[in-house]
């Protein structure tokens, strides 16, 4: 049970001077997911997607404007969301096992249940043998995978994926986002959250959402919200893909105007 | 790649290969030692040939230090003296130890390295060796002035890589172990100190090394046993080859704690190894 609401939310990265001036990154952004839905966040790169996840996680706060999970006021992280880091962010130090079982240390569960719950997401994700492994010892698309099941074994109530594919190769990267929509199709209730998608790709938006939101170049502002009603498993030679994808893709292109 | 038939015509070269490539292997190690070797052959020389008997005692030729260091170590001096100056070492570095909290705090709250801060940088350029004196009227000559200055000359290093070790941790690793659940001390200790360990160490090699130089010099003026004791020791005696032998063995020693150091760090952290490559 998990809805998110951006309701005005703006952001200003102030500046030191000399050269370094205030940014505005967002402005006035106002937008829901509901719950268990899929939104994707498109837009030009330095419109402000990465800062809008990390105001939804917890890590900054907004300059004006709130953001409400559930009708709670976000002011700090939880484990109820999660976070999937564009540099994957995993510990180093740790095996496969061990970074995907952290969370779980963090909230008490018994070793027991731990074991089990790490298990389960190792398979989810397809990586059986690589436990004892260290993130510096596996391809981008297995630690894309660890990063997935370590946020998805705390159980969170809204998933936060920061273009998790976008560092993949071409090949890698449909294969993650074909298994990104398998575990979106099952039925699991453990399995099946709402779910925050920054991303630069518009197939991959249509592919796996509910509702794609567009941002306009910085400051970012809504362009255009969108409902995707096309049934899954989805592809991309579809007519109704194709057609959203016209449709979003001359949203975007308009960006491409010059503003001033 | 040799084909496989001209190998099997002359099974012998297969077999005769092994002890040979061993060979080669030593020979390449020994070139190593190559200048090693001819440095010392240049001392054997100075001292044999171009010293005489009146003034050889200033540089004792290679043999004659051999025989020194053969009978200081059947008498168990050396053993006695290297004793106390590595005990010496060890008890200012666990001393010193205590600048990894420092750093990591110093690192992560402001409002630590805003009052820490000058204060080390007007120590930090003091040399171990300037606080000798006041060091020998506060403690006395003995066990805790020498550690005194060794600790001096282990901290600094320590700490500042630790700062930096700490300031340098991703955000994102942060962030990540903060939405995972971590409070703030299990950050601290489970992502901010193993994230700076790699510098942390290369800090505890700098303080270690600078630590046992500083050592040796507390132990010239301060000190009635240990490595720098022997050396001084042996100079009012004009026993040059004691002298040389104390030196060696500072050398020696000092490397072997270098390279027992990265053994160890290369056995407890593997993926840093990785990292670093
Ligand atoms: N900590 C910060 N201090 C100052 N400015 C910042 C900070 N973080 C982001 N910005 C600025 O805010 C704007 C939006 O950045 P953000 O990282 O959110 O963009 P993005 O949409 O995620 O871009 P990309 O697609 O390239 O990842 C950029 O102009 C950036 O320079
Ligand atoms: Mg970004």
């Amino acid at each position: 049970m998990s809805a998110v609401a951006f309701s005005g939310v703006s952001k200003l990265f102030p500046g030191h001077g000399a050269g370094d001036e205030a940014v505005l990154a967002l402005r006035e952004v106002s937008f829901g997911v509901a719950d268990q839905e899929f939104c994707s966040i498109l837009g030009h790169s330095g419109c402000g997607k990465t800062t809008l996840l990390m105001m939804l996680a917890g890590f900054e706060a907004p300059s004006s404007g709130r953001i409400l999970v559930d009708g709670r006021l976000v002011d700090r992280p939880t484990w109820r969301r999660s976070v999937v880091f564009q540099d994957y962010a995993l510990f180093p130090w740790m095996t496969v096992e061990e970074n995907i079982a952290f969370g779980l240390e963090m909230k008490r569960v018994p070793r027991a249940e731990r074991r089990a719950i790490v298990r389960r997401n190792i398979e989810l994700v397809g990586l059986q043998g690589f436990e004892r492994r260290y993130p510096h010892q596996l391809s981008g698309g297995m630690k894309q995978r660890v990063s997935i099941a370590r946020a998805l074994a705390v159980d969170p109530e809204v998933l936060l994926m920061d273009e998790p594919f976008a560092a993949l190769d071409a090949q890698n990267r449909s294969h993650m986002q074909e298994e990104m929509g398998r575990i979106l199709a099952s039925a699991d209730p453990q399995v099946r959250k709402t779910m925050v998608l920054v991303t630069h790709s518009i197939e991959e938006a249509i592919l796996l959402s509910d509702r794609v939101v567009v941002l306009t170049r910085r400051p970012g502002r809504v362009k255009a919200e969108l409902r995707v009603e096309l049934p899954r498993p989805r592809h991309e030679s579809d007519s109704g893909f194709l057609e959203l994808k016209q449709r979003i893709r001359d949203l975007i292109h308009d960006e491409l105007e010059p503003e001033h | 790649m040799r084909p496989g038939a001209h190998a099997a015509a002359h099974p012998a070269s297969g077999e005769r290969a092994q002890p040979l490539a061993g060979l080669q292997a030593l020979l390449r190690r020994a070139r190593r030692l190559g200048l090693l070797a001819a440095l010392i052959a240049v001392w054997w020389y100075v001292s044999e040939r171009v010293l005489d008997r009146s003034t050889r005692a200033l540089l004792p030729p290679p043999q004659a230090v051999l025989r020194a260091a053969w009978d200081l170590t059947r008498s168990g001096e050396l053993w006695h003296h290297l004793h106390d100056s590595l005990k010496r070492e060890l008890v200012a570095f666990l001393w010193a130890c205590t600048a990894i909290p420092l750093g990591i705090a110093m690192g992560s709250w402001k409002a630590v390295e805003e009052q820490v801060d000058p204060v080390i940088e007007m120590l930090r350029p003091v040399p171990p060796l300037a606080w000798i004196p006041l060091s020998i009227l506060w403690f006395g000559i003995g066990d805790t002035q020498n550690e005194f200055i060794i600790f001096l000359g282990c901290f600094f290093p320590i700490l500042v890589n630790t700062v930096s070790g700490v300031k340098g941790v991703e955000t994102n690793l942060v962030r990540a172990a903060r939405c995972l659940g971590a409070n703030v001390w299990q950050i601290l200790w489970r992502v901010v100190l193993r994230a700076a360990l790699p510098q942390i160490v290369t800090g505890v090699r700098v303080g270690l090394g600078v630590g046992w130089m500083a050592l040796v010099a507390a132990e010239l003026v301060g000190a009635n046993s240990g490595l720098g004791f022997l050396i001084n020791d042996s100079r009012t005696i004009l026993r040059t080859d004691y002298v040389i032998v104390g030196m060696a063995t500072i050398g020696v020693v000092g490397f072997a704690i270098d390279r027992a150091i990265r053994i160890v760090v290369r056995r407890l952290m593997p993926w840093s190894q990785a990292l670093a490559r």
